[in-house]
């Protein structure tokens, strides 16, 4: 896109070196999120508190004092992200008291992944636009309108990061945080040709994440490209004692990862993914990828994954009874929207409260997760889903025993249009079928872009995602893989 | 209640944890706060807010349930319960549902139907809710200091069979955790709550009956007549051809009868499932080992050592055992080398007296030393029993040595033989009558004699002393 960003390594050098100002970064990324307000992306433009950390910063520079990995990089924060200085709505009228964004909630504190950006000297640019409380995969399903794709504005982003995504991607800003709890990072990343990375469940601490599916809810970077993708990871990695699923294992060196030698990796590719109907135009791009690989000289192996056809099941049965428990607590009564019927007491007012404030999918989510976690049906239901989480994962074990990595598509079609799904949400569920199983399995997956689906009657060229799967913890190697297939894909 | 019937029931104990800071945040516990002022992002359950279980919460539930004789389970599970109330901020409570910390323990009782055996099925950990306080005009207000306040279930069989006993039972549970130092004990503020489930049956039955759960009963005496009052209503519902409901009934005490809160039809679903933002609890070796160190011979065990051991009375080792205060007090009076039987009798009598006993704190008057000391002046015979009490309120309050004092107002025995030789004969030479009642078998007189003598000597004589050579004097034959 037009007046892109530099990256952000190069930005952050600039500033610690004094040869630019964090103020003029910060500008010209806020003339930039003016320019592209039509995209849908940001819900939220934090243009005071930008301007005001990024005079701070400027300050304590020619203070001499030393700056963070991230100075003056402006990065943008998925919306369902906590931050102290900007409302938090995660995409929904109940997050307001009056409907709209700038009502939102505002949290009394910093999600941790932003207090670690925040600590690394980058800038808040704005709050991203999501599928409401991250449950959708087009982000359309918000309470304040669409996002759109910077490669062809009649498309979806993707979802549920699509404002993240199409941030990158629109040149607004060289990194965004979002979240992946089903593919939610991988997918919008695919959709709009960034790289998206869901780390290792428990890799990045979600306190200060809204929750969604408190198992499966990962936060990770989206960039323009495998490096700062991978900058951004090292920042908001690491162990939070105050997230009880945080992991105690150190970050590792993800930016030196990128440069490491990939040859004689095995890299598995599941034959049940091939199996799923893709689009003739995303398996040749994912041959393309698998080729470029294999020219970069990894050995590329058939695995088999027999229990992938669980995983949609599996995941919207776990994900909705997660997801009907943790939005009890949006009940009228502490913070945002409050809705008092005339008559009824506290039920009345809960029920007014959720009818009004929740949309259409996420009722749907709710109404799905009361009835499998409801007496009588939770054997059936979600302890079934459990096991067949735990064939999932041991799907996973059995590959990782033979090979190093996994590749599959991001997902069986390119970036469709706006509405095109909105009234079909079986369609809708079932084109995640590719991120799930990583996301049950806790696994560490990323999007990079591979070759674009050639442009037919129609259509323009569209990004395609090539996904990449390695074992817990795992994230370096899939790094210096995307890596290699990010540098065969540059001319 | 007719004979016919036998009333079951179950407890379920809700007992808070005495940590300084909440189950899954760093508020404090204490109470007396004004409202909504103990509270954070956790406790409140505003968004994005994640719970991180406090190690003090489970090192005093482990030791709650190692003292009831309970398996401590090396995992177990935190639950999500779900329901909607204002005073439950995140719309679930944090508990334990189908992996108890701990399973499977007993509570030895004496009942008037003699001793009972109590199985008590589970111990849990669990949050508390806040509290609601409706009618403020038409609203209802909530204060969330008490949200995230720990708590430890302890529920048990269905072994008790009337109220007494239910009482009884909760008295024992309660200077077990209350001797633990894991609870206060105190029902009226709430950290100590009992549910009672109340069935009846015909007498030889072995069935149990349709149950009814009493709740928020706050005191031992309302425990034992709700039940009562409740098995009496079943019993007169039977009795009549009718059927009882499985419901939630409330206890009013004006009335002396039960009155439900809410029926069967809607009882709460509460959606139980593993909470995922907790991994499964893990009780290691080192949690186990804080858990045991300062884990105190449990009262029974107490009153056992005492009462065999000592020669103690029953009575006075049930005081002296029900509250740990009172039980270091005694053991370092022990310790100090006072006599087990005289402190056992004082104590109760003369510490307690002027004691306040506020949950788990407890403060006396006068210390074990001073006490030890008192013991031992009544014991050489330098204080009579009556100089000993004297002699402890005028120390009452202060650090002075009793001995010391005794001994600055020339207080000692006078044992010099010949000298209360003589004086006795002085006093049976100048009392005929009552040396004749004396000789006709009226033994009482003696106790006047021994008194004149106290009272010529200042109470300085010794007591057994004179009571020999007065016995020896009456005792010979009229010359």
């Amino acid at each position: 896109m037009t007046g892109a960003a530099s990256s952000a390594s190069r930005i952050a050098a600039d500033v610690r070196g004094g040869r630019r100002s964090a103020v003029e970064i910060t500008r010209e990324a806020l003339a930039r999120c003016d320019r592209h307000a039509e995209l849908g992306a940001l819900l939220y433009v934090a243009r005071d508190t930008a301007l005001a950390a990024a005079s701070r910063l400027d300050a304590r520079r020619a203070a001499g004092e030393p700056l963070g990995t991230l100075a003056g990089v402006p990065v943008v924060v998925k919306d369902a992200l906590c931050t102290i200085d900007a409302p938090t709505t995660c995409a929904s009228r109940i997050l307001t008291r009056d409907g709209t964004p700038a009502t939102g909630w505002r949290p009394p504190y910093d999600a941790e992944a932003v207090a670690r950006l925040r600590a690394a000297d980058a800038i808040v640019l704005g709050k991203a636009n999501l599928d409401e409380f991250a449950m959708g995969s087009s982000t359309e399903h918000g309470a304040f309108g669409a996002t759109h794709n910077p490669a062809d504005p009649t498309r979806t982003a993707g979802g549920s990061s699509g404002g993240s995504a199409a941030a990158v991607a629109s040149g607004l800003a060289p990194l965004a945080l979002g979240s992946d709890t089903g593919g939610s990072i991988r997918q919008p990343a695919s959709f709009t040709g960034v790289v998206g990375i869901k780390p290792t469940y428990g890799r990045v601490s979600r306190r200060g994440l809204v929750a969604f599916a408190s198992s499966l809810d990962c936060v990770g970077p989206l960039a323009a490209t495998v490096e700062d993708a991978a900058l951004l990871l090292a920042v908001v990695a690491g162990h939070d004692p105050l997230d009880s699923t945080s992991l105690d294992a150190r970050a590792g060196d993800y930016v030196a990862a990128c440069g490491r030698e990939v040859a004689g990796l095995r890299v598995g590719v599941p034959r049940e993914y091939l199996e799923t109907g893709l689009e003739p135009e995303v398996e040749a791009s994912f041959r393309e990828g698998l080729a470029q690989l294999g020219r970069a000289g990894c050995e590329i192996v058939d695995v088999s994954l027999p229990s992938t056809r669980l995983a949609v099941a599996t995941y919207y049965v776990i994900a909705a009874a997660e997801a009907s428990s943790n939005l009890a607590r949006l009940d009228g009564v502490r913070f945002g929207l409050r809705v008092e019927p005339p008559a009824g007491g506290i039920a009345a007012l809960h029920a007014a409260t959720r009818s009004r404030g929740f949309g259409a999918e996420v009722k749907r989510r709710i109404l799905l997760g009361t009835w499998v976690l409801s007496a009588g049906y939770y054997d059936a239901y979600y302890l079934r889903a459990q096991r067949a989480r735990t064939l999932i994962r041991e799907d996973f074990v059995r590959a990782f025993a033979s090979v190093d990595a996994i590749a599959a598509p991001v997902s069986p079609v390119p970036a469709f249009r706006l509405g095109e799904r909105l009234d079909d949400p079986l369609s809708m569920y079932l084109a995640d079928a590719l991120t799930l199983p990583p996301s049950l399995a806790g696994l560490p997956a990323l999007s990079v872009p591979s070759r674009p689906t050639r442009p037919t009657g129609d259509r323009p060229a569209l990004p395609v995602g090539l996904q990449l799967v390695a074992p817990p913890l795992e994230e370096e190697r899939l790094l210096a893989l995307a890596a290699a297939v990010e540098r065969a894909a540059t001319p | 209640m007719s004979a016919r019937w036998e009333t079951v029931v179950g407890l379920e104990v809700h007992a808070q944890l005495l940590t300084r800071t909440k189950l899954f945040c760093g508020c404090p516990t204490s109470a007396g706060a004004p409202p909504n002022v103990q509270v954070c992002a956790v406790c409140l359950g505003l968004p994005g807010a994640l719970p991180a279980a406090n190690r003090e919460a489970i090192v005093l539930g482990v030791r709650a349930a190692l003292a009831l004789g309970l398996t401590v389970h090396e995992e177990s599970v935190f639950a999500r319960k779900s329901y909607f109330y204002p005073d439950l901020p995140k719309g679930y409570q944090i508990s334990q549902f189908e992996r108890p910390l701990a399973t499977g323990g007993q509570l030895d009782l004496e009942t008037s139907a003699g001793p009972r055996r109590v199985t008590l099925q589970r111990l849990h950990l669990e949050e508390d809710a806040g509290k609601s306080v409706h009618g403020h005009g038409g609203d209802s207000l909530v204060d969330l200091n008490r949200a995230g306040v720990p708590l430890a279930e302890i529920v048990s069989a269905p072994d008790l069979r009337s109220g007494e006993e239910a009482a009884t039972y909760l008295r024992a549970l309660r200077d077990v955790l209350v001797f633990q130092g894991v609870n206060d004990g105190n029902l009226e503020s709430g950290s100590f709550r009992c549910d009672a489930n109340v069935s009846v049956r015909r007498q030889g039955s072995d069935t149990l009956g349709t149950r009814v759960e009493l709740k928020n009963l706050n005191s031992f005496r309302f425990v034992q007549r709700a039940i009562e009052a409740e098995a009496r209503r079943q019993v007169a519902l039977l009795e009549a051809g009718a059927a009882v409901d499985a419901e939630t009934r409330s206890y009013d005490p004006e009335a002396d009868r039960t009155a439900s809160l809410r029926g069967k039809e809607e009882a709460h679903d509460y959606r139980y499932f593993p909470d995922p933002d907790l991994p499964p609890l893990r009780v290691d070796e080192a949690l186990l080992e804080a858990a045991r160190a300062g884990l105190g011979e449990s009262p029974a065990a107490l009153r056992a050592r005492w009462t065999e051991g000592l020669g103690v009375p029953a009575a006075a080792a049930r005081t002296l055992a029900s509250h740990p205060r009172i039980a270091e007090f005694f053991q370092r009076a022990l310790a100090l080398g006072a006599d087990a039987r005289r402190a056992a009798a004082w104590i109760p009598t003369e510490v307690l007296r002027g004691a306040e006993i506020d949950g788990l704190a407890a403060t006396f008057r006068v210390t074990p030393e001073q006490v030890t000391e008192l013991l031992a002046l009544v014991e050489e015979g330098v204080l009579s029993g009556k100089q000993a009490k004297d002699l402890q309120l005028e120390v009452e309050g202060t650090d002075a040595s009793p001995r010391a004092i005794a001994e600055g107002r020339g207080l000692r025995v006078v044992a010099d033989e010949a000298a209360l030789a003589a004086l006795c004969d002085e006093l049976i030479a100048g009392a005929e009558r009552q040396v004749a009642a004396y000789r006709k078998g009226q033994r009482g007189v003696l106790g006047w004699f021994v008194g004149q003598a106290m009272q010529r000597t200042r109470g300085a004589a010794d007591p057994r002393l004179v009571t020999r050579l007065l016995t020896e004097r009456l005792d010979k034959p009229a010359s």
